[in-house]
Protein backbone atom coordinates (compact mmCIF):
# COMPACT_ATOMS: atom_id res chain seq x y z
CA UNK A 1 0.00 0.00 0.00
CA UNK A 2 2.95 2.30 0.90
CA UNK A 3 5.86 3.03 -1.66
CA UNK A 4 8.76 2.81 0.77
CA UNK A 5 8.73 2.69 4.69
CA UNK A 6 9.67 6.38 6.13
CA UNK A 7 11.40 4.27 9.36
CA UNK A 8 13.40 1.14 9.45
CA UNK A 9 14.93 -0.26 12.40
CA UNK A 10 18.50 -1.96 12.49
CA UNK A 11 20.20 -4.13 15.05
CA UNK A 12 23.92 -4.20 15.03
CA UNK A 13 26.36 -5.53 17.14
CA UNK A 14 26.12 -1.86 18.80
CA UNK A 15 23.05 -1.73 19.13
CA UNK A 16 19.75 -0.43 17.76
CA UNK A 17 19.77 2.05 14.99
CA UNK A 18 16.51 3.96 13.70
CA UNK A 19 16.83 5.26 10.10
CA UNK A 20 14.03 8.42 9.44
CA UNK A 21 14.12 8.50 5.89
CA UNK A 22 14.50 12.11 4.99
CA UNK A 23 12.57 12.91 2.29
CA UNK A 24 9.04 12.72 4.16
CA UNK A 25 7.17 15.80 5.92
CA UNK A 26 8.73 16.12 10.07
CA UNK A 27 4.84 15.63 10.40
CA UNK A 28 4.39 12.27 8.55
CA UNK A 29 7.46 11.23 10.14
CA UNK A 30 6.76 11.71 13.50
CA UNK A 31 3.08 9.65 12.92
CA UNK A 32 4.82 6.13 11.37
CA UNK A 33 7.47 6.62 14.41
CA UNK A 34 4.93 6.78 16.81
CA UNK A 35 2.92 3.85 14.65
CA UNK A 36 6.25 1.88 14.25
CA UNK A 37 7.24 1.73 17.69
CA UNK A 38 3.53 0.69 18.82
CA UNK A 39 3.68 -2.34 16.77
CA UNK A 40 6.52 -4.00 18.10
CA UNK A 41 5.71 -4.00 21.36
CA UNK A 42 8.69 -4.99 23.67
CA UNK A 43 6.98 -4.12 26.95
CA UNK A 44 7.97 -7.96 28.43
CA UNK A 45 11.62 -6.81 28.41
CA UNK A 46 12.07 -4.12 31.22
CA UNK A 47 15.61 -3.98 29.98
CA UNK A 48 16.64 -0.59 28.72
CA UNK A 49 18.11 -0.64 25.27
CA UNK A 50 19.55 2.13 23.82
CA UNK A 51 19.55 3.16 20.31
CA UNK A 52 21.17 5.55 17.72
CA UNK A 53 19.28 7.80 15.25
CA UNK A 54 20.12 8.62 11.69
CA UNK A 55 18.35 11.22 9.49
CA UNK A 56 20.12 11.16 6.53
CA UNK A 57 19.95 14.94 5.05
CA UNK A 58 16.91 16.33 7.19
CA UNK A 59 18.25 19.25 9.69
CA UNK A 60 16.38 18.98 13.15
CA UNK A 61 16.39 21.78 15.11
CA UNK A 62 16.97 21.92 18.65
CA UNK A 63 13.22 21.37 19.73
CA UNK A 64 12.50 18.37 17.19
CA UNK A 65 15.23 16.80 18.39
CA UNK A 66 13.83 17.03 21.56
CA UNK A 67 10.61 16.04 20.39
CA UNK A 68 12.11 12.51 18.50
CA UNK A 69 13.66 11.85 21.61
CA UNK A 70 10.46 11.95 23.99
CA UNK A 71 8.77 10.57 21.29
CA UNK A 72 10.63 7.65 21.30
CA UNK A 73 11.70 7.25 25.09
CA UNK A 74 7.43 7.11 25.91
CA UNK A 75 7.09 4.43 23.80
CA UNK A 76 9.63 1.72 24.69
CA UNK A 77 12.65 1.27 26.89
CA UNK A 78 14.33 2.89 24.54
CA UNK A 79 17.25 5.41 24.82
CA UNK A 80 18.32 8.12 22.96
CA UNK A 81 22.07 7.61 22.50
CA UNK A 82 22.73 10.09 19.66
CA UNK A 83 20.71 11.97 16.64
CA UNK A 84 23.22 12.39 14.07
CA UNK A 85 22.29 14.34 10.88
CA UNK A 86 24.46 15.07 7.67
CA UNK A 87 23.39 18.50 7.85
CA UNK A 88 24.37 21.34 9.93
CA UNK A 89 23.10 25.26 9.98
CA UNK A 90 26.08 27.60 8.38
CA UNK A 91 26.24 29.02 11.55
CA UNK A 92 27.00 25.95 13.46
CA UNK A 93 29.68 25.08 10.57
CA UNK A 94 31.33 28.86 11.40
CA UNK A 95 31.41 27.88 14.78
CA UNK A 96 33.01 24.65 14.31
CA UNK A 97 35.69 26.16 11.91
CA UNK A 98 36.34 28.77 14.38
CA UNK A 99 36.92 26.40 17.08
CA UNK A 100 39.10 24.31 14.60
CA UNK A 101 41.41 26.81 13.18
CA UNK A 102 44.48 28.45 14.77
CA UNK A 103 44.62 32.62 14.92
CA UNK A 104 47.48 34.20 14.39
CA UNK A 105 47.79 37.50 16.26
CA UNK A 106 51.12 39.67 15.97
CA UNK A 107 50.61 42.15 19.58
CA UNK A 108 52.04 42.09 22.73
CA UNK A 109 49.47 41.77 25.49
CA UNK A 110 49.74 44.54 28.40
CA UNK A 111 48.94 45.00 31.45
CA UNK A 112 44.80 45.00 31.50
CA UNK A 113 44.66 43.98 28.15
CA UNK A 114 42.44 40.54 27.32
CA UNK A 115 43.36 38.66 23.84
CA UNK A 116 40.26 36.11 23.37
CA UNK A 117 39.57 33.23 20.47
CA UNK A 118 37.68 30.69 20.02
CA UNK A 119 39.92 28.28 18.40
CA UNK A 120 43.63 28.13 18.86
CA UNK A 121 45.63 30.97 19.50
CA UNK A 122 48.70 31.99 17.86
CA UNK A 123 50.45 34.80 19.60
CA UNK A 124 53.38 36.36 17.91
CA UNK A 125 54.58 38.65 20.68
CA UNK A 126 54.44 38.77 24.27
CA UNK A 127 52.20 38.73 27.36
CA UNK A 128 53.33 40.91 29.80
CA UNK A 129 52.10 41.00 33.97
CA UNK A 130 48.83 41.43 34.08
CA UNK A 131 47.59 40.74 30.62
CA UNK A 132 45.36 37.75 29.47
CA UNK A 133 45.21 35.34 26.73
CA UNK A 134 42.12 32.93 26.39
CA UNK A 135 41.36 30.27 23.80
CA UNK A 136 38.80 27.81 23.43
CA UNK A 137 41.67 25.24 22.38
CA UNK A 138 45.29 25.40 22.61
CA UNK A 139 47.99 28.77 23.28
CA UNK A 140 51.16 28.80 21.39
CA UNK A 141 53.54 31.79 22.42
CA UNK A 142 56.30 32.52 19.90
CA UNK A 143 57.39 35.35 23.08
CA UNK A 144 57.42 35.44 26.63
CA UNK A 145 54.28 34.87 28.53
CA UNK A 146 54.33 36.66 31.56
CA UNK A 147 51.03 37.66 32.54
CA UNK A 148 47.55 34.75 32.78
CA UNK A 149 47.25 31.96 30.01
CA UNK A 150 43.65 30.11 29.65
CA UNK A 151 44.20 27.49 27.28
CA UNK A 152 40.32 25.21 26.91
CA UNK A 153 38.57 28.29 28.58
CA UNK A 154 35.33 26.08 27.72
CA UNK A 155 36.39 23.06 29.19
CA UNK A 156 38.88 21.19 27.04
CA UNK A 157 41.28 19.28 29.22
CA UNK A 158 43.16 18.15 26.64
CA UNK A 159 44.34 21.81 24.96
CA UNK A 160 47.86 23.07 26.30
CA UNK A 161 50.22 26.16 26.78
CA UNK A 162 53.01 26.52 25.12
CA UNK A 163 55.32 28.96 25.40
CA UNK A 164 59.36 30.25 23.78
CA UNK A 165 59.68 31.83 27.76
CA UNK A 166 57.29 30.78 30.17
CA UNK A 167 57.13 32.91 33.36
CA UNK A 168 53.84 32.98 33.85
CA UNK A 169 52.05 34.43 37.17
CA UNK A 170 49.31 32.09 36.25
CA UNK A 171 47.94 29.37 34.09
CA UNK A 172 44.61 28.44 33.61
CA UNK A 173 44.01 24.97 31.32
CA UNK A 174 39.85 24.54 31.21
CA UNK A 175 38.97 24.70 34.95
CA UNK A 176 42.30 23.89 36.63
CA UNK A 177 44.15 26.84 37.52
CA UNK A 178 48.06 26.71 38.31
CA UNK A 179 49.99 29.86 39.76
CA UNK A 180 54.03 30.54 40.28
CA UNK A 181 55.86 29.71 43.13
CA UNK A 182 55.62 32.40 45.35
CA UNK A 183 59.33 32.45 45.80
CA UNK A 184 60.06 33.03 42.42
CA UNK A 185 63.11 33.54 42.44
CA UNK A 186 64.77 30.85 40.31
CA UNK A 187 67.47 31.84 37.70
CA UNK A 188 66.21 28.58 35.72
CA UNK A 189 65.89 29.60 31.72
CA UNK A 190 62.24 28.23 31.28
CA UNK A 191 62.02 28.28 27.54
CA UNK A 192 60.60 26.03 25.24
CA UNK A 193 57.58 24.76 27.36
CA UNK A 194 54.90 23.75 27.73
CA UNK A 195 51.76 23.36 30.24
CA UNK A 196 49.36 20.53 30.34
CA UNK A 197 46.80 18.79 32.63
CA UNK A 198 48.40 15.33 33.91
CA UNK A 199 46.95 12.11 34.68
CA UNK A 200 46.63 13.53 38.32
CA UNK A 201 44.59 16.30 37.55
CA UNK A 202 47.58 18.75 38.23
CA UNK A 203 48.81 21.42 35.63
CA UNK A 204 52.24 20.24 34.72
CA UNK A 205 54.98 22.04 33.25
CA UNK A 206 57.64 20.22 30.94
CA UNK A 207 59.60 20.55 27.18
CA UNK A 208 57.44 20.94 24.87
CA UNK A 209 58.67 17.91 23.06
CA UNK A 210 56.48 15.53 25.52
CA UNK A 211 53.58 17.14 23.89
CA UNK A 212 54.28 15.34 21.03
CA UNK A 213 53.07 11.70 22.89
CA UNK A 214 51.26 13.25 24.89
CA UNK A 215 48.51 15.21 22.78
CA UNK A 216 49.46 13.25 19.16
CA UNK A 217 45.72 15.69 18.17
CA UNK A 218 47.69 18.33 17.63
CA UNK A 219 49.62 17.22 14.60
CA UNK A 220 46.99 18.20 11.99
CA UNK A 221 49.12 17.08 9.20
CA UNK A 222 47.61 14.47 7.11
CA UNK A 223 49.84 11.56 6.03
CA UNK A 224 53.74 12.47 5.12
CA UNK A 225 56.66 10.67 6.88
CA UNK B 1 51.32 74.10 12.44
CA UNK B 2 52.81 72.44 15.53
CA UNK B 3 52.80 69.41 16.97
CA UNK B 4 51.15 68.23 20.76
CA UNK B 5 53.10 65.43 22.55
CA UNK B 6 51.70 64.38 25.66
CA UNK B 7 53.79 63.04 28.83
CA UNK B 8 52.04 60.53 30.52
CA UNK B 9 52.68 57.53 32.90
CA UNK B 10 49.19 56.02 34.60
CA UNK B 11 51.51 55.63 38.24
CA UNK B 12 51.61 58.98 40.09
CA UNK B 13 54.68 60.18 40.80
CA UNK B 14 57.02 58.97 38.81
CA UNK B 15 57.84 62.75 37.77
CA UNK B 16 55.64 63.72 34.89
CA UNK B 17 55.10 66.79 35.63
CA UNK B 18 59.20 67.73 36.20
CA UNK B 19 59.25 66.11 32.62
CA UNK B 20 57.11 68.20 31.06
CA UNK B 21 58.30 70.80 32.46
CA UNK B 22 61.95 70.46 31.45
CA UNK B 23 61.19 68.65 27.93
CA UNK B 24 59.28 71.81 27.28
CA UNK B 25 62.02 73.94 28.65
CA UNK B 26 64.61 72.45 26.61
CA UNK B 27 62.08 72.53 23.54
CA UNK B 28 62.35 76.31 24.19
CA UNK B 29 66.26 76.36 24.51
CA UNK B 30 66.22 75.17 21.07
CA UNK B 31 64.70 78.05 19.66
CA UNK B 32 61.05 76.58 19.55
CA UNK B 33 57.88 78.08 20.57
CA UNK B 34 56.14 75.74 23.05
CA UNK B 35 53.31 76.15 25.22
CA UNK B 36 53.09 73.62 28.00
CA UNK B 37 49.64 72.46 29.21
CA UNK B 38 48.66 71.20 32.40
CA UNK B 39 45.54 68.68 32.61
CA UNK B 40 45.63 68.19 36.37
CA UNK B 41 42.54 70.01 36.86
CA UNK B 42 42.21 70.57 40.29
CA UNK B 43 45.97 68.77 41.45
CA UNK B 44 47.95 71.58 39.45
CA UNK B 45 51.46 71.48 40.06
CA UNK B 46 53.31 72.77 36.90
CA UNK B 47 52.73 76.02 37.38
CA UNK B 48 54.56 75.66 40.82
CA UNK B 49 57.47 73.53 39.18
CA UNK B 50 57.56 76.74 36.37
CA UNK B 51 57.77 79.11 39.12
CA UNK B 52 54.90 80.66 37.52
CA UNK B 53 52.07 80.03 40.24
CA UNK B 54 51.53 83.98 40.94
CA UNK B 55 50.86 85.13 37.28
CA UNK B 56 48.11 83.09 36.76
CA UNK B 57 45.01 85.22 35.93
CA UNK B 58 42.76 83.07 33.89
CA UNK B 59 43.05 79.02 33.34
CA UNK B 60 42.56 75.95 30.94
CA UNK B 61 38.42 75.97 32.55
CA UNK B 62 37.93 79.16 31.35
CA UNK B 63 39.23 78.85 27.96
CA UNK B 64 37.14 75.72 27.54
CA UNK B 65 34.23 78.04 28.97
CA UNK B 66 34.35 80.85 26.96
CA UNK B 67 35.39 82.94 29.78
CA UNK B 68 38.85 84.52 28.01
CA UNK B 69 40.46 84.00 24.93
CA UNK B 70 43.74 81.50 24.75
CA UNK B 71 46.12 84.32 24.81
CA UNK B 72 44.57 86.00 27.75
CA UNK B 73 45.26 82.69 29.90
CA UNK B 74 48.47 81.13 28.65
CA UNK B 75 51.19 82.81 31.16
CA UNK B 76 54.80 84.24 29.26
CA UNK B 77 58.15 82.88 30.94
CA UNK B 78 60.05 85.71 31.19
CA UNK B 79 63.12 83.58 30.83
CA UNK B 80 62.69 83.25 27.30
CA UNK B 81 62.22 86.02 24.99
CA UNK B 82 58.51 85.00 23.73
CA UNK B 83 59.24 81.05 23.55
CA UNK B 84 57.94 79.42 26.29
CA UNK B 85 54.07 79.59 27.63
CA UNK B 86 51.99 77.76 30.01
CA UNK B 87 48.23 77.03 30.04
CA UNK B 88 47.18 76.60 33.09
CA UNK B 89 44.81 73.86 35.13
CA UNK B 90 42.21 75.31 37.32
CA UNK B 91 42.85 73.98 41.09
CA UNK B 92 38.88 75.37 41.78
CA UNK B 93 36.88 72.37 39.48
CA UNK B 94 37.92 68.86 38.72
CA UNK B 95 38.69 66.88 35.52
CA UNK B 96 35.02 66.19 34.87
CA UNK B 97 34.99 70.53 34.15
CA UNK B 98 36.14 69.20 30.26
CA UNK B 99 35.34 66.87 28.03
CA UNK B 100 38.31 65.66 25.35
CA UNK B 101 36.26 67.14 22.49
CA UNK B 102 37.11 70.61 24.09
CA UNK B 103 40.34 69.35 25.30
CA UNK B 104 40.79 68.70 21.23
CA UNK B 105 39.52 71.58 19.88
CA UNK B 106 41.99 73.67 22.33
CA UNK B 107 44.74 71.84 20.80
CA UNK B 108 44.08 72.11 17.98
CA UNK B 109 43.87 75.90 18.04
CA UNK B 110 46.97 76.24 20.23
CA UNK B 111 48.69 74.11 17.12
CA UNK B 112 48.28 77.06 15.22
CA UNK B 113 50.58 79.18 17.17
CA UNK B 114 53.25 76.93 18.59
CA UNK B 115 55.69 74.64 17.34
CA UNK B 116 55.43 72.48 20.20
CA UNK B 117 52.59 71.78 22.64
CA UNK B 118 54.19 69.89 25.70
CA UNK B 119 51.17 68.39 27.71
CA UNK B 120 51.35 67.11 31.36
CA UNK B 121 48.86 64.12 32.41
CA UNK B 122 47.46 63.68 35.52
CA UNK B 123 48.05 59.94 36.94
CA UNK B 124 45.50 57.01 36.39
CA UNK B 125 43.43 55.95 33.40
CA UNK B 126 40.40 57.80 34.03
CA UNK B 127 38.84 61.16 32.39
CA UNK B 128 41.73 63.24 33.15
CA UNK B 129 44.14 60.74 31.46
CA UNK B 130 41.18 60.56 28.45
CA UNK B 131 41.43 64.85 28.85
CA UNK B 132 45.18 64.88 28.02
CA UNK B 133 44.96 62.02 25.31
CA UNK B 134 42.61 63.54 22.85
CA UNK B 135 44.11 66.02 20.89
CA UNK B 136 47.66 64.74 21.16
CA UNK B 137 49.97 63.42 18.15
CA UNK B 138 52.72 62.16 19.96
CA UNK B 139 53.05 60.51 23.46
CA UNK B 140 56.07 60.27 26.28
CA UNK B 141 55.47 57.45 28.73
CA UNK B 142 57.62 58.35 31.84
CA UNK B 143 58.33 55.07 34.20
CA UNK B 144 60.74 54.81 36.86
CA UNK B 145 62.98 51.63 37.40
CA UNK B 146 60.32 50.02 39.54
CA UNK B 147 58.46 46.88 39.20
CA UNK B 148 55.30 48.76 39.67
CA UNK B 149 55.71 51.79 37.60
CA UNK B 150 56.84 49.54 34.63
CA UNK B 151 53.62 47.24 35.06
CA UNK B 152 51.32 50.92 34.72
CA UNK B 153 53.36 52.15 31.83
CA UNK B 154 52.87 48.74 30.43
CA UNK B 155 49.42 49.45 31.16
CA UNK B 156 48.89 53.32 29.32
CA UNK B 157 51.29 51.91 26.69
CA UNK B 158 48.58 49.43 26.01
CA UNK B 159 45.70 52.26 26.14
CA UNK B 160 47.90 54.51 24.04
CA UNK B 161 48.37 51.68 21.01
CA UNK B 162 44.66 52.12 20.93
CA UNK B 163 44.33 55.73 20.03
CA UNK B 164 44.01 56.45 16.56
CA UNK B 165 45.34 60.08 17.05
CA UNK B 166 48.58 58.99 18.72
CA UNK B 167 51.82 57.72 17.23
CA UNK B 168 53.49 54.86 18.75
CA UNK B 169 54.80 56.51 22.51
CA UNK B 170 58.44 56.60 22.90
CA UNK B 171 59.36 56.07 26.80
CA UNK B 172 61.52 57.87 28.95
CA UNK B 173 63.12 55.67 32.64
CA UNK B 174 63.16 58.29 35.32
CA UNK B 175 65.18 58.69 38.50
CA UNK B 176 67.71 55.85 37.70
CA UNK B 177 70.17 55.11 40.66
CA UNK B 178 73.20 53.72 38.60
CA UNK B 179 74.46 51.82 41.58
CA UNK B 180 71.13 49.75 42.21
CA UNK B 181 70.72 49.27 39.18
CA UNK B 182 74.50 47.91 38.47
CA UNK B 183 74.18 45.82 41.53
CA UNK B 184 70.64 44.50 40.30
CA UNK B 185 69.04 46.10 42.75
CA UNK B 186 66.48 47.39 40.08
CA UNK B 187 64.96 46.70 36.75
CA UNK B 188 68.03 47.95 34.10
CA UNK B 189 67.36 49.26 30.98
CA UNK B 190 67.22 47.02 28.74
CA UNK B 191 65.28 45.16 30.71
CA UNK B 192 62.85 47.61 30.94
CA UNK B 193 62.84 48.34 27.29
CA UNK B 194 62.60 44.63 26.29
CA UNK B 195 59.85 44.46 28.70
CA UNK B 196 57.47 47.31 26.90
CA UNK B 197 58.75 46.74 23.54
CA UNK B 198 58.52 50.73 22.17
CA UNK B 199 61.53 52.75 22.04
CA UNK B 200 63.63 54.62 24.38
CA UNK B 201 63.90 58.15 23.75
CA UNK B 202 66.09 58.99 26.81
CA UNK B 203 67.40 57.96 30.69
CA UNK B 204 67.46 60.50 33.38
CA UNK B 205 69.54 60.01 36.34
CA UNK B 206 67.86 60.42 39.80
CA UNK B 207 69.56 63.79 41.02
CA UNK B 208 69.23 65.70 43.76
CA UNK B 209 69.49 69.26 41.89
CA UNK B 210 66.12 68.27 39.91
CA UNK B 211 63.91 68.26 43.26
CA UNK B 212 66.10 71.54 43.93
CA UNK B 213 65.43 73.52 41.32
CA UNK B 214 61.41 72.41 41.37
CA UNK B 215 61.31 74.12 44.61
CA UNK B 216 63.07 77.20 43.80
CA UNK B 217 60.58 77.28 40.59
CA UNK B 218 63.63 76.62 38.20
CA UNK B 219 63.20 74.07 35.99
CA UNK B 220 66.74 71.70 35.76
CA UNK B 221 67.28 72.60 32.19
CA UNK B 222 67.89 75.90 32.18
CA UNK B 223 71.02 74.70 34.50
CA UNK B 224 73.55 73.53 32.17
CA UNK B 225 75.69 71.93 34.57
CA UNK B 226 73.40 69.48 35.85
CA UNK B 227 73.75 66.04 34.36
CA UNK B 228 69.68 65.61 34.64
CA UNK B 229 69.53 68.92 32.57
CA UNK B 230 71.71 67.11 29.94
CA UNK B 231 69.41 64.21 29.94
CA UNK B 232 66.56 66.46 29.17
CA UNK B 233 68.03 68.36 26.41
CA UNK B 234 69.27 65.32 24.94
CA UNK B 235 65.42 64.28 24.71
CA UNK B 236 64.54 67.68 23.39
CA UNK B 237 67.30 67.20 20.52
CA UNK B 238 65.89 63.58 20.08
CA UNK B 239 62.25 65.11 19.28
CA UNK B 240 63.74 67.33 17.09
CA UNK B 241 64.64 64.55 15.13
CA UNK B 242 68.93 64.52 16.59
CA UNK B 243 70.28 61.46 16.97
CA UNK B 244 71.80 61.73 19.82
CA UNK B 245 73.75 58.47 21.55
CA UNK B 246 72.91 58.10 25.83
CA UNK B 247 75.31 59.24 28.26
CA UNK B 248 76.74 56.65 30.28
CA UNK B 249 75.26 56.47 33.92
CA UNK B 250 78.73 56.48 36.43
CA UNK B 251 78.81 59.58 37.98
CA UNK B 252 82.55 58.85 39.59
CA UNK B 253 84.18 58.92 36.51
CA UNK B 254 85.47 63.18 35.52
CA UNK B 255 86.60 63.05 32.00
CA UNK B 256 85.19 63.26 28.98
CA UNK B 257 87.62 60.65 27.86
CA UNK B 258 86.99 58.07 30.02
CA UNK B 259 83.27 58.47 30.45
CA UNK B 260 83.51 57.50 27.02
CA UNK B 261 85.29 54.98 27.04
CA UNK B 262 83.31 53.23 30.19
CA UNK B 263 80.28 53.88 27.94
CA UNK B 264 81.80 51.89 24.91
CA UNK B 265 83.53 49.45 27.25
CA UNK B 266 82.45 46.53 28.89
CA UNK B 267 78.97 46.52 31.14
Amino acid sequence: MKKNQNVTIKGTKDGLTLHLDDSCSYGELKKELDRKLSENSRSDEDRLLSVRVQVGNRYLTKEQQEELKELIRQKKNLIVESISSNVITKEEAEKQKEENEVVSVAKVIRSGQVLETAGDLLLIGDVNPGGTVMAGGNIFIMGALKGIAHAGCHGNNEAVVVASLMKPSQIRISNFINRAPDNDQDEEKREMECAYIDENDQITVDRLQVLMHLRPNITRLQGGS
Amino acid sequence: MGEAIVITSGKGGVGKTTTSANVGTALALQGKRVCLVDTDIGLRNLDVVMGLENRIIYDLVDVVEGRCKIHQAVVKDKRFEDLLYLLPAAQTSDKTAVTPEQMKKLVDELKQDYDYIVIDCPAGIEQGYKNAVAGADKAIVVTTPEVSAVRDADRIIGLLEKEENVEAPKLIINRIRSHMMKNGDMLDVDEITAHLSIDLIGIVADDDEVIKASNHGEPIALNPNSKASVSYRNIARRILGEAVPLQPLEEESKGVFSKLKKFFGVK
